[in-house]
C-alpha cells in the first residue's frame, strides 16, 4: 500500500512464486524469433567467410587494390605492394597469415560496438532472445565481470579504427592508379573501394564512443558552440549506426571478394579510363 | 468492529496532484510529520494531464508583464466573481512557486538568454506561461514527487527510515473525514489493493483531490475526479462555493468515441492554430462579446501580425477566455456548420511547416497520429467542448485555506473554490495548485503544531460507521442494505448520471431540464443505495465505483441546484433561459450545504435532495485594486452601488 | 460505425494462482483496447482489476502485456489487431502479481529513491537560474518519461532475473541518473557526489547489456539506451577504464573517491 514495498527475494524469471502465474515463457505471437535469426544468419555467414579469407594469406593484392583484411600488411611475409600499406613492424617471425595481426583491431571494434552487442547478446546468447521472451539462463550478471566487463575498452578500439580506417582510405587514394601504378586511372574496383571507405567512415564516426568524445561527455554544450555541433553531426550518425554496421560490413567483405575475384584471375578489373 | 490499523500524523493530506504535494512539501519543511493519501500510484495524478504551462508573471518574455497586469487578467476571466484576495495573492506569488521549482530541478523551455520561455495563452495579455512542451503538467507532478523523494532521502539520512516524516499513501482512498465535535480529528480511507480499512489520525486535513468531471459523459478528466474532496468537506460540514461554475474546454477529441473528452491544448491555438467551421469560415470573428471587443483583432490580418507583433496588434479572437470559444463552438455545431463528427475543425497544419508542429507540439501530435490516425501537420483537427475543471470547490479563507466552519481542514486546488470566479483562465491552474498547495500546507501545519498535546481524539463509534458505510456495497445483493429492489450495477448508474449532467446540466443550461436532472439524481441517489458488487475488497473497481457514486451523485447535486438558482449567464454558466450577464449577481456566492448537518446520508429523504442552498454577498473588493481597472470597464461588470463605495 | 465480437483471453487470478479466461466481447470502430477491458468490467467482470487514469497516454498507468508485448492498454488500438486473432492480455510479468491486471510496481519507487536527488548550485537564488536550451535538451527528453515501468518490466536483467533486482536500479531510474548528470546546474560534483561513478557503483549500470528493449517498448519514444545508458557507460568509462586517466590518478595519488576529470 504504501511506497515500500520490498522486492521478493527468491529467484527466478517470469515464473517466479510471486508472478502472474503463466507458464509459458512469453505470450508473444509475432514471428519475434526472425530478428535474431537473421541476425545470426548474417553474422555467422560473415564470420564463415572472413575465417576463410583472413587465413588464406592468398590472393589479396591485385595492383592497384589491396583488399582490406590485409591493410596494412604489418609481417615480412606480406606481398609486397608499390607505394602500398606494407610495414614490416612485426618482421620475420610471424609465419601465419598477415592479416590476423591487422583484424584484431576492427574484429575488437566490432566486437565490442554497442550495436553488435545488442546483436549478438539476442541471437547467439539469447539474453535476451527478444523483448519479453524470457531468456534460458539460470543466472546473469551482465557485463559486471571478466571477461564482459572488457566491453568497456570500446573506446581504444574505436581509436585504433581511426587509424585503419586511414590507412583503408590511403589504400582508396591508391585505387586510382592503374595496374602498371600510373596516376589518374579508375576501374570498377575503385568504385568498389570508394563505397567501402565511405561506408567504413560513416560507420566509425557513428560509434557511440566518438560521440561521447565530441561532445557527449560535455555538461554545457552552450560553451562549446563547436563541439556541439560536432556532437549534433555524429548524433545524426548514430541513429542509423546499426544500418552503418551492417552495411559496412557487408561492404568490406565486398572490396575483400572483389580483389580475391581479380587476384585469383577469375575476372579482370573493368576499367574506365 | 474498530479493529482498524490506526497512525497518528500531523497532517494527512488528501490528494497527490500538484496541490497535494506541494501542501504536503511545506507541512513536511515546516516541521509536521505529514501523510499524502492518494487513489492512484504516487505521480500519476490528474495534474500530468496540464499541457499548456504554468501562468506566472516572469515578465521574460514581455517586460510589461506585473502581478497588476495577471490580476487583472485573473479577474476579467472569472468575470469579476473571483474571491479578489486570492486572485491577488495568486498573481502576486506565482513568479516565486515557478522560479521554486528550478531549485527542485524542473526543467522548462528557455528563452533565447537562458531564463523560462513563456507562450501565450487565451487570456493572458502577455505571454505569461512558463512550460516543458506539451507537458507542462508531467513536469510539475515529476518536480514534486522527486522534491518528495528528496525530503525522504533526508530523513532516511537522519532516522533511517525514509518513511519517518513524509509517507504517501499511494492507492488508499478516504472515504469519511473523522471529527471531534467541530474539529477535524482524523481521516478513514481503505487500501484499494488489499480493500483493508485504516485511520490516520491527525489534527490537520489538507483537501487536495482535484475536480468533479467524472459525473459528466464527456470530460477530459480521469477516473480520480469523482468530487470526493468536494463530497468528503460537505459531509464535514463545510460548505462548497459556487458550484454552477463548471468549465468546458472548447477543444476536445471529438473522434473516434473511445477518445471523445480527451483534451486538446489551448497552446495550439496560443501558437498559431485556428477554428474554422465546415464552411472553412473564421468563425470567431463572430463571437467577440462586448466586454472584450477592444482586445480582440476585427480582421484575419490583424490577428495573424499579432502572432509576430503582439505590441502593436491585438490578439486573435480563438484566443478569448474558455467559456467564450466553447459557448462559439458549441452554437456553429447548432447551426448545422460543424465537423462530421459534431465539432468544428482546429486546424494547424495550414500555419505551421510540419516539423515545427511535431516539435512544439509533440504530445498533440501524437495524441491524433496514434488515437485517431490524424496526422495533424496534414489536416485539421476536430474539436469540440469537453467537461475541464469546476470554478466551484470548498469555500476557504484566502490567506489561509481553510475551509469555512471546520477548524483543521484545508483546501487547495481545483477542489477549492473562489481563486478563478465564474471562469479560469489556461495556466492559472497550475500556478492555483502552486500558490494555494503550499499555503494551505503552511496554514495545516502551524495549526497541527498549535494544538501540541491538546489533539483531537478519534471516535470509535464515527469509525464503525463509516466502516459500515464502506461495506454496504457487498450486502446490497443479499438485500442488507434495507432497500426494496434489485441490486443495481454501479457502471450503470454511474453512466446514466454522466448522461443526465451531460445532457440536462451541460454547457448550456435550461431551467426545465435542470429540474428534471434534479428529479433524475434523486432517482438515481435511490438506486446507488442498491449499488452492489461481487467478489471480494481485494483491488475490486466495483467496490469502489460503488463509494465513488455517493460524492458523485452529491456533487452533481450541487451544480444542478446552483446552477438552477443562478439566473444569469456568467463565465462557466450558461443558462439559455437568463442569456446575459447579470451585474446584481455579480456579489452574489451560492453556498451549498449539506440538508442533514449530522452528515448521516441515510437519514434524509433522497427524493428530497441532501443540499441546501444559501445565499451570500461577497466582500467589496479593496480600492487600490479597482483602481487597476478603467472606470469604463468596471461598469460592465459591477453594479451601481458598488461603483461608488 | 461498424463493430464486431473479439475474442479475448485476460490473466484472472492474484498471488495464490490463477490464469486465463476467456471473454467474447463487441468492439466497436476506433477502441483502444482499455475499452474493451471497460467493457468487460460494465457488463462481464464487474471486479476485474486494472490500473488506468488519464486513457490518453499520459500518467502511464495502464501498463500490461497484449499478445505477450508490454503495451499501454489505452495506446493500443484494436485496429492493429487481426479481428479474428484472439488477443490475450496478461499483468506486468516482472513484477509480484497483486490481482488481475494489477500488479506490486514497489520495486520501482524504492528504486526512485535511491538516487540522490539534484543538488541545486550553491549560490544560486530561485529566479537566478540561467540554462540554454541547447544544454536542457538532453535531460528534458529524460523527462518526457511517464513512469509507466514498461522498460523495468521487459528489462531482461530483472525480469528473468528476480535476484537482480536488488543491485540493479532498471533503465528508467539509470535514465534518472543520466538526467541528473547532464542537467546544467546539478552541483552534485561539487559536494563529492559522482554521478557517472554511482550509476556503475550503486545502481548496477553494468548488468545492462544494452540489448536496447527498453527503448524498444518506450511508449514516448525516448531513445532510452542510446541517449541515457550508453553515454553513461561512456561516462563511467572515463572514469573507471581509462588507462591514462588511471595512471594520472595513480601518479597524483589522489583518493580513489576523488573527482575524475572534470567532464569540461
Amino acid at each position: 500500500m504504501a511506497t515500500g514495498t520490498e522486492p521478493q527475494q527468491n529467484s527466478g524469471g517470469v515464473r517466479s512464486r510471486t508472478r502472474a502465474a503463466i507458464a509459458a515463457p512469453h505470450l508473444r505471437t509475432d514471428r519475434w524469433w526472425l530478428a535474431p535469426a537473421c541476425t545470426a544468419a548474417g553474422l555467422l555467414a560473415f564470420v564463415v567467410y572472413s575465417t576463410w579469407r583472413a587465413f588464406a594469406n592468398a590472393d589479396y593484392y591485385a595492383a592497384p587494390y589491396v583488399s582490406p583484411f590485409y591493410s596494412p600488411c604489418l609481417a615480412e611475409n606480406c606481398r609486397s605492394m608499390r607505394a602500398g600499406p606494407n610495414a614490416d613492424l612485426f618482421g620475420g617471425w610471424w609465419g601465419i597469415s598477415p592479416a590476423i595481426i591487422i583484424l584484431i583491431f576492427p574484429l575488437g571494434f566490432r566486437l565490442t560496438c554497442y550495436y553488435y552487442r545488442k546483436a549478438y547478446y539476442r541471437a547467439f546468447w539469447a539474453s535476451p532472445p527478444a523483448c519479453a521472451v524470457a531468456e534460458p539462463h539460470r543466472t546473469y550478471t551482465g557485463e559486471t565481470h571478466f571477461p564482459l566487463v572488457l566491453q568497456n575498452v570500446h573506446r581504444y578500439f574505436f581509436y585504433a579504427a581511426l587509424l585503419v580506417a586511414g590507412v583503408l582510405t590511403y589504400d582508396t587514394v591508391l585505387a586510382f592508379r592503374d595496374e602498371q601504378y600510373q596516376w589518374g586511372h579508375m576501374g570498377l574496383g575503385t568504385l568498389v573501394f570508394l563505397a567501402n571507405i565511405v561506408l567504413i567512415w560513416a560507420y566509425t564516426l557513428s560509434c557511440h564512443s566518438c560521440r561521447h568524445i565530441v561532445g557527449g561527455k560535455l555538461k554545457h554544450f552552450s560553451k562549446h558552440p563547436v563541439r556541439y555541433r560536432a556532437w549534433q553531426f555524429v548524433g545524426r550518425l548514430n541513429a542509423r549506426h546499426m544500418l552503418l554496421a551492417w552495411t559496412s560490413l557487408v561492404s568490406v567483405a565486398l572490396a575483400d571478394f572483389y580483389v580475391y575475384l581479380v587476384a585469383s584471375g577469375v575476372f579482370d578489373d573493368p576499367r574506365f579510363f | 468492529m474498530s479493529v482498524v490499523d490506526r497512525q497518528e500524523w500531523d497532517v494527512v493530506v488528501v490528494g497527490a496532484g500538484g496541490a497535494g504535494l506541494r501542501a504536503a512539501i511545506e507541512a513536511r519543511e515546516r516541521g509536521a510529520r505529514t501523510a499524502v493519501i492518494c487513489k492512484s500510484l504516487f505521480g500519476k495524478a490528474h495534474t500530468v494531464m496540464a499541457e499548456g504551462g504554468i501562468a506566472a508573471a516572469m515578465a521574460n518574455a514581455n517586460e510589461h508583464d506585473t502581478w497588476q497586469v495577471h490580476f487583472r487578467d485573473t479577474m476579467r476571466g472569472g468575470k469579476f466573481l473571483n474571491q479578489w484576495r486570492m486572485a491577488e495573492l495568486h498573481a502576486q506569488e506565482a513568479p516565486d512557486r515557478v522560479w521554486e521549482l528550478e531549485t527542485w530541478g524542473a526543467l522548462f523551455d528557455r528563452t533565447k538568454d537562458g531564463r523560462i520561455s513563456q507562450r501565450n495563452f487565451g487570456g493572458h495579455e502577455y505571454p505569461r506561461l512558463a512550460h516543458v512542451g506539451d507537458r507542462t503538467g508531467l513536469e510539475l507532478i515529476r518536480t514534486l514527487q522527486q522534491k518528495i523523494v528528496a525530503l525522504q532521502q533526508e530523513d532516511f539520512k537522519e532516522t533511517g527510515d525514509y518513511e519517518s516524516r513524509l509517507k504517501v499513501f499511494q492507492e488508499c482512498t478516504v472515504t469519511r473525514i473523522l471529527k471531534d465535535g467541530g474539529r477535524v480529528s482524523g481521516v478513514f480511507a481503505y487500501d484499494r489493493e488489499t480493500g483493508r480499512f485504516f485511520v490516520l489520525e491527525a489534527p490537520a486535513v489538507v483537501l487536495a483531490t482535484g475536480g468533479i468531471g467524472k459525473s459528466f459523459k464527456v470530460t477530459s478528466n480521469s477516473w480520480e475526479y469523482t468530487g470526493d474532496g468536494h463530497a468528503l468537506a460537505l459531509l464535514a460540514g463545510a460548505p462548497l462555493l459556487n458550484m454552477e461554475f463548471v468549465q468546458f474546454h472548447p477543444t476536445g477529441m471529438v473522434w473516434p468515441p473511445s477518445v471523445k473528452g480527451i483534451l486538446v491544448t489551448e497552446s495550439v491555438r496560443g501558437d498559431g492554430g485556428v477554428l474554422r467551421n465546415s464552411e472553412g469560415k473564421r468563425f470567431m470573428f463572430d463571437y467577440v462579446p462586448d466586454v472584450f471587443k477592444e482586445k480582440y483583432a476585427e480582421s484575419e490580418e490583424e490577428a495573424d501580425r499579432w502572432y509576430e507583433d503582439p505590441d502593436h496588434n491585438r490578439r486573435p479572437p480563438e484566443l478569448l477566455p474558455r467559456d467564450e470559444v466553447a459557448r462559439a463552438i458549441n452554437a456553429e455545431v447548432k447551426a448545422g456548420r460543424g465537423s462530421p463528427h459534431g465539432g468544428v475543425f482546429l486546424d494547424v497544419s495550414t500555419r505551421m511547416p510540419a516539423e515545427v508542429i511535431r516539435r512544439r507540439l509533440p504530445s498533440m501530435y501524437h495524441q491524433f497520429k496514434e488515437l485517431a490516425d490524424v496526422d495533424i501537420t496534414a489536416e485539421a483537427m476536430e474539436v469540440g467542448p469537453t467537461c475541464h475543471y469546476v470554478m466551484g470547490g470548498v469555500a476557504v479563507d484566502s490567506d489561509t485555506a481553510a475551509a469555512r466552519g471546520v477548524p483543521g481542514l484545508y483546501a487547495a486546488g481545483e477542489v477549492a473554490g473562489g481563486m478563478h470566479g465564474s471562469n479560469r483562465l489556461g495556466g492559472n491552474s497550475l500556478s492555483d495548485l502552486l500558490v494555494f498547495g503550499r499555503r494551505a500546507g503552511w496554514h495545516a501545519a502551524e495549526y497541527a503544531q498549535g494544538l501540541a498535546a491538546r489533539r483531537p481524539p478519534v471516535d470509535d463509534a464515527q469509525v464503525d460507521t463509516a466502516a459500515a458505510e464502506a461495506l454496504r456495497p457487498f450486502s446490497a445483493e443479499a438485500g442488507g442494505g434495507g432497500e426494496p429492489g434489485p441490486p443495481e450495477n454501479p457502471y450503470t448508474l454511474h453512466q446514466e448520471l454522466q448522461q443526465t449532467m451531460n445532457d440536462l446540466v451541460g454547457i448550456i443550461r435550461r431551467e426545465g431540464e435542470m429540474e428534471q436532472a434534479l428529479h433524475k439524481l434523486a432517482e438515481l441517489r435511490t438506486r446507488a443505495r442498491r449499488a452492489g458488487v461481487e467478489g471480494h475488497r481485494q483491488f475490486n473497481p466495483g467496490w469502489h465505483l460503488a463509494l465513488d457514486l455517493r460524492n458523485m451523485l452529491l456533487v452533481s447535486e450541487c451544480v444542478a441546484r446552483a446552477a438552477l438558482e443562478r439566473t444569469e449567464s456568467r463565465g462557466g454558466h450558461t443558462r439559455e433561459d437568463h442569456p446575459t450577464m447579470d451585474r446584481a449577481w455579480r456579489n452574489v456566492n451560492l453556498l451549498c450545504t449539506l440538508a442533514d448537518p449530522t452528515g448521516g446520508l441515510a437519514a434524509t429523504d433522497p427524493a428530497r435532495g441532501q443540499i441546501r442552498l444559501a445565499r451570500e454577498t461577497t466582500d467589496p473588493i479593496r480600492p487600490d485594486l479597482l483602481a487597476l481597472f478603467e472606470k469604463e470597464e468596471l461598469v460592465k461588470y459591477l453594479a451601481e452601488e458598488e461603483l461608488y463605495e | 460505425m461498424s463493430s464486431y465480437e473479439a475474442r479475448f483471453q485476460v490473466w484472472r487470478g492474484d498471488e495464490r494462482g490463477g490464469g486465463l479466461e476467456d471473454f467474447t466481447v463487441e468492439v466497436h470502430d476506433g477502441e483502444v483496447v482499455l475499452d474493451i477491458v471497460h467493457r468487460l468490467q460494465a457488463t462481464q467482470a464487474p471486479d476485474l482489476a486494472v490500473r488506468w487514469n488519464c486513457k490518453a497516454g499520459k500518467c502511464g498507468s495502464c501498463s500490461a502485456e497484449v499478445n505477450g508485448r508490454p503495451r499501454l492498454l489505452c495506446m493500443t488500438r484494436m485496429s492493429v489487431f487481426d479481428r479474428a486473432e484472439t488477443i490475450t492480455i496478461t499483468p506486468l510479468r516482472a513484477f509480484p502479481v497483486i490481482r488481475d491486471l494489477v500488479t506490486d510496481v514497489g520495486f520501482n519507487y524504492e528504486k526512485a529513491r535511491e538516487v540522490p536527488a539534484f543538488v541545486p548550485p550553491p549560490g544560486l537564488g530561485p529566479g537566478e537560474y540561467r540554462m540554454f536550451q541547447e544544454d536542457v535538451d538532453r535531460p528534458q527528453e529524460f523527462r518526457k518519461c511517464i513512469e509507466c515501468f514498461l522498460c523495468q518490466n521487459t528489462c531482461h536483467v530483472v525480469r528473468d532475473h528476480e535476484e537482480n533486482k536488488r543491485a540493479f536500479a532498471g533503465p528508467r531510474y539509470l535514465m534518472r541518473v543520466a538526467e541528473l548528470d547532464m542537467h546544467p546546474l546539478d552541483a552534485a560534483a561539487e559536494t563529492g557526489l559522482d554521478r557517472g561513478r554511482t550509476a556503475q557503483d550503486d545502481h548496477g549500470l553494468g548488468y545492462c547489456n544494452i540489448t536496447k528493449c527498453c527503448t524498444e517498448v518506450c511508449p514516448e519514444g525516448i531513445k532510452i539506451t542510446d541517449n541515457a545508458l550508453i553515454p553513461l557507460k561512456e561516462r563511467a568509462v572515463d572514469r573507471k577504464y581509462d588507462p591514462l586517466v588511471w595512471l594520472g590518478s595513480k601518479i597524483r595519488r589522489r583518493p580513489a573517491g576523488g573527482r575524475a576529470p572534470a567532464a569540461d
